[in-house]
């Protein structure tokens, strides 16, 4: 069979790893000028997909980022196979993307306050939820209550990832509980919601934010469209499932252009401060940390005992 | 893999039988559903309709309830017995409104300090548009996160189609009983062969490969205790069904009772804090390359003359970067 490489493989005048065709408006765009604005057509506004590297190096302050768990990494419980071993599938996204999962956390300052991060990134396996993700918000949610700061999911997902079947499912569970506890300790927690995110992680983390923000015209919803318009065999509405059709329905507070949200986030952010943070800055007089310090009776619920039982 | 198939994909005829078996019980229209259920083990059975924010969905249950004079709250999907009744009920798949009215008797449930007992059966939340626009996903999260730190003890039972969030969103509790033909899954069987492998037809392959009976489910830790169904499944002797699966249940109300609340809120969180596989990398090695290698660079240089040359993949529509991300590398999502 005659390999040909294809260097020019459309008629060669744009050649595709300098120049990317945006999908919204046609225009060819130079990909370093594409990367220098974010991703985001300077034509027509049309938001590319981000990496999780370029994520952090947007939203937060320059060298703050302190990523932990990075060394967590996928298994094979069920020994999953359909046309491919599932084991097969993990080692080529890790390829592809240079990532261990399809999510990061750690900690991190956006305009000097300091958050609990967590990305995920949809070039690993579509951005599915597995043990490993689910382990990663769980422990970013676990860490925020610990040291009582805000925590900013960065959600980029298909939804949960079928080759750990009901494992992957209980991801759902495991997320929304360390969610809900957040809420019932009063540490705040911000959901911004990237192209796409369905399924799964809609119907978790993703939806359950004190205030869910999203990038315009992102692909949001529980059910995917095709699986929508199959079941009720009708067309759907414009719009549908997008970003701006969330808004409309009142389940997103905000959709936020790229280029604004950093911002956005740190006004945010000075509003939503840990209960127990402005109660103990008030009563410290200023010294808010060692306030904070002194008084935590719940503290123990987040400690490193319950954290053990997640790696049995 | 010592257990591995003769072919990827295929699993052996007699896993695929078995497998397959227990999803058609699961979803046999006869089998009994939650109404039929606490008619045969319950007394004084009341039901209560409406999220008092939009409608009553007929696709889920709720109420109060007494078993051998316990009193219980008890929200659970419900299929219908024949075409007429499923239509009502939408064969079981539950609106927003239909999580929120389960949401509200929960709340009322630890008002009055009454534990709580779900039934659940459904192939999935409904997925049309009207359910979308209302916030199906929201409804799922919310009610699985109030479930997670409900103060009174949560009993789960797997009747029948333990479909996805739709199901979990009733799920999540202190412990999770399942009928022996119950299945439990994280997507459809035909919904992960059509994605998986192209075709629903796969779908006996994806029921093998997702592990989803009752007794695959207890080897994961997801299920507790599994109750033997008569005859050839609970559609064969529902009088009988219910008979063994009352005091599986009553067992349990009293086990939990037992418990401070605050302990039993901590082993909810654990018992759902452990559930997930994962290892933890080597340290050795580069494991994160800043650029792909020589070779990498290579493989994806032939991979896209091999679509150029009219491989089985569709070409590209646009020319495609070598580090392109808007298009996913693999059709995992579901």
């Amino acid at each position: 069979m005659p390999i040909k490489l294809p260097f020019r493989p459309r008629g060669g005048e744009f050649p595709p790893d300098l120049w990317t065709r945006c999908p919204s408006c046609g225009d060819m765009l130079y990909n370093k000028q594409l990367e220098k604005n974010l991703r985001v057509c300077p034509k027509c506004g049309h938001h590319f997909r981000l990496r999780v590297d370029a994520r952090l190096a947007h939203l937060l302050d320059e060298g703050s980022f302190e990523e932990r768990d990075a060394d967590l990494e996928s298994v094979d419980p069920l020994a999953f196979v359909d046309q491919k071993p599932y084991p097969e599938r993990l080692a080529a996204a890790k390829v592809t993307t240079g990532l261990r999962d399809a999510a990061l956390w750690g900690t991190g300052r956006i305009a000097g306050q300091r958050v609990a991060l967590c990305v995920m990134d949809f070039a690993f396996m579509g951005g599915s939820m597995g043990s490993v993700v689910g382990e990663k918000v769980t422990r970013a949610a676990e860490h925020a209550l610990d040291e009582r700061i805000p925590l900013i999911v960065v959600s980029a997902s298909g939804g949960a990832r079928m080759q750990e079947g009901t494992l992957a499912l209980m991801q759902l569970a495991k997320t929304c509980a360390a969610i809900a506890r957040l809420a019932e300790e009063g540490v705040p927690y911000v959901s911004v919601m990237t192209d796409p995110t369905t399924g799964g992680v809609f119907a978790s983390y993703a939806a359950l934010g004190d205030v869910n923000l999203a990038e315009p015209n992102a692909l949001i919803g529980f059910a995917g469209a095709r699986v929508a318009a199959g079941t009720i065999a009708e067309s759907l509405p414009p719009g549908f499932q997008r970003a701006e059709f969330l808004l409309e329905h009142g389940f997103v507070d905000q959709v936020v252009p790229r280029h604004e949200l950093r911002d956005r986030l740190a006004l945010l952010l000075g509003y939503l401060r840990p209960a127990e943070e402005r109660v103990g800055a008030r009563a410290a007089a200023g010294d808010g940390v060692s306030g904070l310090g002194g008084f935590n009776p719940l503290g123990f619920l987040a400690g490193g005992g319950e954290r053990e039982t997640g790696r049995g | 893999m010592a257990d591995a198939p003769t072919a990827p994909g295929a699993a052996t005829l007699d896993a695929r039988a078995h497998a397959w078996e227990r999803v058609r019980h699961a979803r046999d229209v006869k089998r009994p559903h939650t109404l039929e259920l606490l008619r045969l083990m319950a007394t004084d059975v009341v039901e209560l309709h409406g999220d008092r924010l939009f409608r009553d969905d007929p696709a889920i249950v709720a109420g109060f309830a007494r078993l051998d004079g316990r009193p219980i709250v008890f929200v659970g999907q419900q299929k219908g017995a024949e075409t007429e009744e499923n239509i009502r009920r939408n064969f079981g798949m539950p609106h927003p409104e239909g999580y929120r009215k389960g949401m509200r008797l929960f709340a009322l449930a630890e008002r009055l300090g009454i534990p709580v007992v779900t039934f659940v059966d459904t192939p999935g939340a409904f997925p049309g548009p009207a359910s979308e626009e209302r916030g199906v996903a929201e409804s799922i999260a919310r009610s699985i996160a109030m479930l997670t730190r409900l103060r009174v003890p949560v009993v789960v039972v797997i009747t029948g189609e333990g479909g996805s969030g739709g199901a979990l969103a009733l799920a999540a509790g202190d412990v999770v009983i399942a009928l022996e033909n119950a299945i439990y899954s994280v997507i459809s069987p035909e919904g992960c062969a059509s994605i998986l492998w192209r075709t629903a037809d796969a779908a006996q392959e994806a029921a093998v490969a997702m592990r989803l009976t009752a007794g695959e489910q207890v080897a994961l830790g997801i299920v507790d205790e599994v109750v033997p169904e008569p005859g050839a499944g609970a559609q064969d002797d529902p009088a009988e069904t219910a008979r063994r699966l009352k005091p599986a249940i009553v067992a349990q109300l009293d086990r939990l009772a037992g418990f401070e609340i605050d302990e039993l809120l901590d082993a909810r969180y654990a018992r759902y804090r452990a559930m997930g596989a994962f290892a933890t990398a080597q340290p050795t090695g580069a494991p994160r390359p800043e650029r792909p290698g020589i070779a990498e660079r290579l493989r994806t240089l032939f991979e896209i003359g091999r679509i150029t040359l009219g491989g089985p993949e569709p070409a590209p529509l646009r020319p495609q970067a070598a580090d392109e991300t808007d298009e996913p590398p693999l059709r995992e999502e579901i």
